[in-house]
């Protein structure tokens, strides 16, 4: 097909997805495996083969987007380039100490994470400012040239600085990048005044460090990715999706690859805010599960959302403070160890327990009959029914129900004197409450609750198990949308081009300091601009928040400004706003207590037009289904007869009743007794428990 | 086994996540550093009769148990027939709480149809309860603040306001305290409205099956646990430097078929000082020290802290009555962990780590101006520290971490928004571990000073600078710790003091204890220290081994 394409590339830990967005506004799509040893060739293979079977020209591509975990994964693994950090004297220790909290109260053999960078190659240098940003020592160049020298010689190829208060006085950490390429010109310097202006220390320090230790390596990487596609004639840029859901240009992505750790599942959040304009569904759960984890975010009025820090290559199962914080803007989720691949056990309570270990695509579940033996949640779906060897999408892997039943017997069944069904459902009923009290936590940690909130699934496991979160949460819709498999890759497309910059400026509403404010919104906007400005010269929307709290507390709200300049009424405004927002999150105010401002940020995005409204499609014939087979209905408590239909033959406006199974290559759709699907106008299935009216759910 | 019981771990797991709920509601919400940094709470679900069902994971061990006898005393001083529905309860007392007055216990009854079925309860620690304020300086408990026995806070879903007004009255930053109260009435509530839509999914009128499932599988895993050690007596012995003389810690565990008690007799007498500790706060750490050794993975409820008994004679450290002073009773408490692991260590040689630095290095200061004035309000300062840890029998023990405390420390670039002080140093302490096949956690090194025409007064509280922490199997001693200032003169570790406003206090925190003979220690891991300056002299200037 002629005309202008666009390209979304997800490359993940197991699979490259690769997504392509024709001219007519369809979309087609391919699945290889990752190339771990140079990721680029997957890409590149997965673009090739989808040009060739749809006979797209290079030259009329005109954007490609993509999304990968390769900076995750180089902290996860370690691979990265030697690296220096450069701090402030009587500081050294900071990024190993870290909280001198344990995450774990009751294991006496705890292992905390190790620093990324280690004690030796920690250095410091006699320099110091104040909170208030005013030098209380001054920059020692003596120092400063033995660290240099101490750094060529120890062959480092990246080097961090991070000094205290460098957020509001980043003048030292600039003297010393100064002095550090006169002598070295071409290693490559983080600054963390630059990558995450935000107040404490650990958090700051680590993200430069980390910035650092994957900066070489991703900036050769991107690089080499973009010789590649213009070597095969591709003419148009490459942009890549960052960790808050925004296009980036490879230029800033090279120089702050840490802001793509979290990309993909970034695209998969984007992918069901666009679902949820295209229905006008203003709060939503997006699901998203594959082989190893579930990932839940929550996005009210189309709009994923966000944070400012977060934990990468979490050691535990995990477990908060197991990992690494990151403080840069991100899409906000929780991810647990819930996955197809997820392996069940029993623990010494004589408890079903699932993950976090995960089979993974090697050797994989029981049932893929390729050396596992241990029975996974993906086993357990095949022995209720839900997936079954003739439908299974997969065309390379044959399932097998007696290897399945075989892991569930030895593993569970066995043990708690249980026969191979009780031991399934336990399985799958235990996999979907821990992601339904995930889902309620996370819901709780920002001040929602979830009722009336749609559910969209997406995800290769997602559909399988959605019907039952649903009803767990009791929620009264479900979505799951059509290509629900590559959802992330689509997402890359539905992104605006965006940058948001954060910066901490400690100020009381009281002794509103309104002139430091205003200078540090008008740079922020003229950061995120120019970065934006990179990549489109589209109008831009410009969103301004501020963090806020009272005096005492630790964790603040975000509150949105209005955008105008602050004088001293309009600190009194923003007492009104932070006290109305406060008592949305906790339900009380508390009078007569100061206000704080910690941190401000400004967004500017690009203004995308509003993705067409899907006018809801009632039902109006019901399928009967091709086959039916015994599935397992956990509502009934027993065996019932589903009907199996294939997704492809449905039109719109068809309606599946459950008990049912709609298959299709990606995934597998379970609906149970009572539960109804209407095929929609783009054929997402629109699912909604059989005792309610499907017509009556409005926006 | 059936679908039935399927149903009932998923119930299970339900409350487990239910008061996780309400755990973290609380701490979003808490004004008090010590919930916020520390998890100085404690949230949980409770059956008719008051035993405990569940706990929430986010909390503190000094909680542990706590607040799990705490429901009891609540239906037993409210009286069953005074209980009804919309009503919410709350008491600090020291002996039917949690230990000092600055905890603040609430309980919340849940009807259903009527009928009473069990109740939510949680804790925190809240900024102030009037009286002297936080520290061990009160000779009696009536100085250390206000005592409100067990009362109703909401009767019928009316607000007790005189009870409001008493406690406005009684405290600084009332609106803190109070809407602290309120936050943990919410948090209740919470809890019991999702707890009444699990009921309600799951077709149940009562707590009660659940209840005893719950517990009899807890019981029986908990048994099994315990069997790991052989029945007897095992004692220890471990003297720490107390406030204004040494204390000696003593226990001996009897071990039988249905459990474990420790007794505390011969420990030092008590203290004229707020160091004293209620028996139910050491029978906490106590029964947290057995659970970490023994079934670290089961949760806690009624049946598995069942088995854990203490007694103590009256007139010990560990057995304080009313109205001894108590407000700082977590300094001598956090130590009996340490205390009853090394009684139990001969039992589980491959389990037990060396001691620890034990108790916390609290940096708590008044900061005040030099010249008074009304520019220069004082402002007061409170940051957790940690020393080292002990080895483990396979690991190095962890370097500045807190153990059996669950704290964590504040940024230093958030403390120094806070007040007027500089924070010059905080790092690791080299050459402070003590060594062994597996070394301790190394303490650390700490220099402040005031700024900005301010001095600091100064509340110290520091131990293991005379008793340092022991190794264990044949490992050395981790350092003791030191206080001093900037220009070498002694800074007393105990009591009030200034720093003058020219000079910065350095802190030396103590390290833990080394396990196994150090010269079974792997050259490759020796090497390592070495490389990384982790046993560079205490004053070599660090860039010196950069």
């Amino acid at each position: 097909m002629a005309g202008p394409v666009r390209i979304g590339a997800d490359v993940g830990g197991t699979f490259t997805d690769v997504v392509a967005e024709l001219a007519d506004g369809s979309f087609v799509s391919t699945k290889v495996l990752t190339t771990h040893q140079g990721p680029e060739q997957g890409i590149l293979a997965g673009i090739e083969a989808l040009a060739a079977e749809h006979t797209i020209a290079m030259a009329d591509v005109e954007q490609i987007i993509h999304g990968t975990t390769l900076a995750t994964n180089a902290l996860i693994e370690r691979r990265g380039a030697p690296t220096a950090f450069v701090t402030t004297k009587g500081f050294r220790d900071v990024i190993e100490t870290r909280t001198e909290g344990r995450f774990e109260q009751y294991d006496l053999n705890i292992v905390l994470p190790t620093p990324l960078i280690e004690r030796k190659d920690r250095f410091v240098i006699p320099e110091r400012m104040n909170a208030r940003g005013e030098v209380l020592i001054e920059f020692d160049q003596v120092a400063a040239h033995a660290v240099i020298e101490s750094i060529a010689a120890g062959g480092y190829q990246a080097v961090a600085v991070g000094f205290l208060h460098s957020y509001r006085n980043a003048s030292h950490e600039r003297r010393f990048r100064e002095l550090l390429l006169d002598t070295l010109p071409d290693v490559a310097v983080s600054m963390s005044a630059e990558v995450s202006p935000q107040m404490r220390e650990f958090e700051r320090f680590n993200t430069v460090c980390a910035n650092a230790y994957v900066q070489p390596l991703m900036a050769s990487y991107l690089k080499r990715l973009e010789a590649e596609l213009q070597r095969r004639g591709a003419t148009c840029p490459l942009y890549l999706i960052h960790s808050g859901g925004g296009l980036v240009s490879v230029d800033t992505a090279a120089a702050f690859p840490v802001r793509l750790v979290e990309s993909g599942p970034a695209g998969g959040a984007i992918f069901a805010a666009d679902l949820a304009a295209r229905y006008g569904r203003d709060r939503v759960l997006s699901y998203d599960m594959g082989g190893t984890t579930a990932k839940i975010a929550i996005i009210e009025d189309h709009t994923p959302q966000t944070a400012k820090t977060f934990e990468v290559a979490r050691t535990t199962r995990f477990k908060k403070g197991s990992g690494m914080p990151i403080s840069i803007p991100v899409i906000e989720m929780i991810e647990i160890g819930a996955g197809g691949g997820s392996i069940a056990s029993v623990d010494s309570l004589g408890q079903i327990r699932i993950g976090p270990h995960s089979a993974g695509s090697e050797p994989g579940p029981a049932a893929y009959d390729r050396g596992g033996s241990a029975p996974t949640v993906t086993d357990a779906n095949v022995k209720l029914g839900r997936l079954h060897p003739d439908t299974f999408g997969a065309t390379d892997i044959s399932l097998s129900p007696e290897l399945a039943a075989d892991a569930i017997r030895a593993a569970i069944g066995q043990p708690l004197d249980m026969d191979d069904l009780t031991a399934a459902v336990g399985i799958a009923e235990v996999v979907d409450e821990n992601m339904t009290n995930a889902a309620r936590v996370h819901a709780v940690e920002n001040g929602k609750n979830l009722s009336g909130f749609s559910m969209i699934a997406f995800g290769g496991g997602a559909p399988l198990h959605a019907t039952r979160l649903m009803d767990k949460l009791g929620l009264e819709e479900l979505l799951v949308p059509p290509l629900a498999g590559v959802g992330s890759a689509i997402g890359f497309l539905r992104a605006p081009f965006a940058y948001e910059a954060v910066r901490s400026l400690y100020t009381r509403i009281d002794d509103f300091d309104f002139d430091a404010v205003n200078t540090v919104l008008a740079e922020l906007t003229n950061d995120a601009e120019t970065f934006v400005r990179q990549g489109t010269d589209q109008d831009v929307v410009v969103e301004q928040h501020v963090s806020m709290r009272y005096k005492g507390q630790g964790w603040e709200i975000p509150v949105r400004l209005d955008g105008g300049r602050f004088d001293e009424f309009a600190a009194e405004s923003l007492e009104g706003t932070f006290t109305k927002a406060y008592e949305t999150f906790f339900g009380r105010a508390i009078n007569d207590q100061p206000i704080e401002a910690v941190s401000w940020s400004v967004r500017v995005a690009s203004v995308l037009a509003a993705p067409p409204r899907i006018e809801m499609a009632s039902g109006q014939r019901t399928i009967k289904a091709t086959s039916t087979r015994e599935m397992y209905d956990p509502v009934a408590g027993r065996l019932v007869q589903a009907g199996v239909t294939t997704r492809n033959a449905l039109n719109v406006g068809d309606i599946v009743a459950g008990p049912a199974i709609i298959t299709e290559a990606q995934t597998t759709t379970v609906l149970g007794s009572h539960h109804v699907a209407v095929v929609q106008s783009d054929h997402a299935l629109r699912i909604s428990r059989s005792n309610q009216s499907n017509q009556d759910v409005t926006a | 086994m059936s679908q039935q019981e399927v149903h009932m771990q998923i119930m299970w797991n339900r409350l487990i996540s239910i008061v996780e709920e309400q755990a973290l509601t609380l701490v979003r919400t808490a004004f008090s550093t010590s919930v916020r940094e520390a998890g100085d709470l404690s949230a949980g679900v409770f059956d008719r009769s008051g035993r405990m069902i569940a706990q929430a994971v986010t909390g503190t061990p000094g909680h542990v148990n706590t607040m799990a006898a705490a429901v009891g005393h609540f239906i037993t001083d409210i009286g069953t027939e005074r209980i009804c529905p919309g009503d919410v309860y709350l008491t600090n007392d020291p002996w039917k709480g949690t230990g000092h007055l600055h905890d603040i216990t609430v309980t919340t009854p849940v009807f259903v149809n009527e009928k009473l079925i069990g109740f939510f309860a949680n804790t925190a620690h809240v900024v102030d309860v009037g009286g002297r304020g936080y520290g061990p300086d009160a000779r009696e408990v009536y100085e250390e603040g206000l005592r409100i026995p067990i009362m109703k806070w909401i009767d019928r879903g009316e607000l007790n306001h005189d009870l409001v007004n008493i406690i406005r009255n009684n405290v600084r930053e009332d609106d803190q305290v109070v809407g602290d109260i309120h936050g943990l009435a919410a948090s209740n509530e919470t809890g019991r409205r999702r707890l009444l839509d699990m009921l309600n999914e799951f077709a149940l009128d009562d707590l009660d099956n659940l209840a005893r499932f719950i517990f009899d599988r807890t019981r029986t895993a908990t048994m099994t646990a315990l069997a790991a050690v052989a029945p007897g007596t095992y004692a220890n012995t471990m003297a720490v430097d107390g406030y204004d003389e040494t204390v000696e810690l003593v226990v001996e565990l009897s071990v039988t078929d249905g459990g474990i008690h420790a007794d505390f007799t011969g420990t030092s007498p008590l203290s004229a000082f707020g160091i004293n500790v209620p028996i139910t706060y050491a029978q906490a750490y106590f029964t947290y020290a057995m659970l970490v050794a023994l079934a670290p993975e089961l949760p806690n409820n009624f049946a598995s802290l069942e088995p854990f008994t203490v007694s103590a004679p009256s007139g010990v450290i560990l057995n304080a009555q009313h109205p001894d002073p108590v407000s700082v009773r977590h300094v001598i408490g956090h130590f009996v962990t340490d205390l009853c692991l090394g009684a139990i260590a001969p039992a589980l040689p491959d389990t037990i780590p060396a001691e620890g630095s034990g108790a916390l290095w609290n940096f708590q200061a008044s900061a005040r101006a030099v010249t008074p004035s009304p520019d220069r309000p004082p402002v007061e300062l409170l940051m957790f520290n940690s020393g080292g840890a002990g080895a483990r029998p396979t690991l190095d023990g962890l370097t500045a971490t807190a153990f059996p405390s669950g704290v964590m420390t504040m940024s230093a670039e958030a403390t120094e928004q806070v007040g007027p002080i500089i924070i010059w140093r905080k790092e690791i302490r080299p050459a402070s571990a003590g060594d062994g096949e597996f070394r301790g956690g190394l303490g650390q090194i700490i220099e402040i000073g005031a700024t900005d025409g301010y001095h600091l007064e100064f509340s110290a509280m520091f131990d293991r600078v005379d008793n340092p922490a022991r190794g264990r199997n044949g490992g050395g001693d981790g350092a003791p710790g030191k206080v001093y200032l900037d220009d070498g003169t002694p800074f007393p570790t105990k009591g009030k003091k200034t720093v003058p406003a020219e000079r910065r206090l350095v802190l030396e925190l103590p390290g833990g204890g080394g396990f196994g003979n150090p010269q079974n220690r792997d050259p490759l891991a020796h090497a390592n220290d070495v490389a990384q300056g982790y046993l560079a002299q205490p004053h070599e200037n660090p860039e010196a081994t950069a």
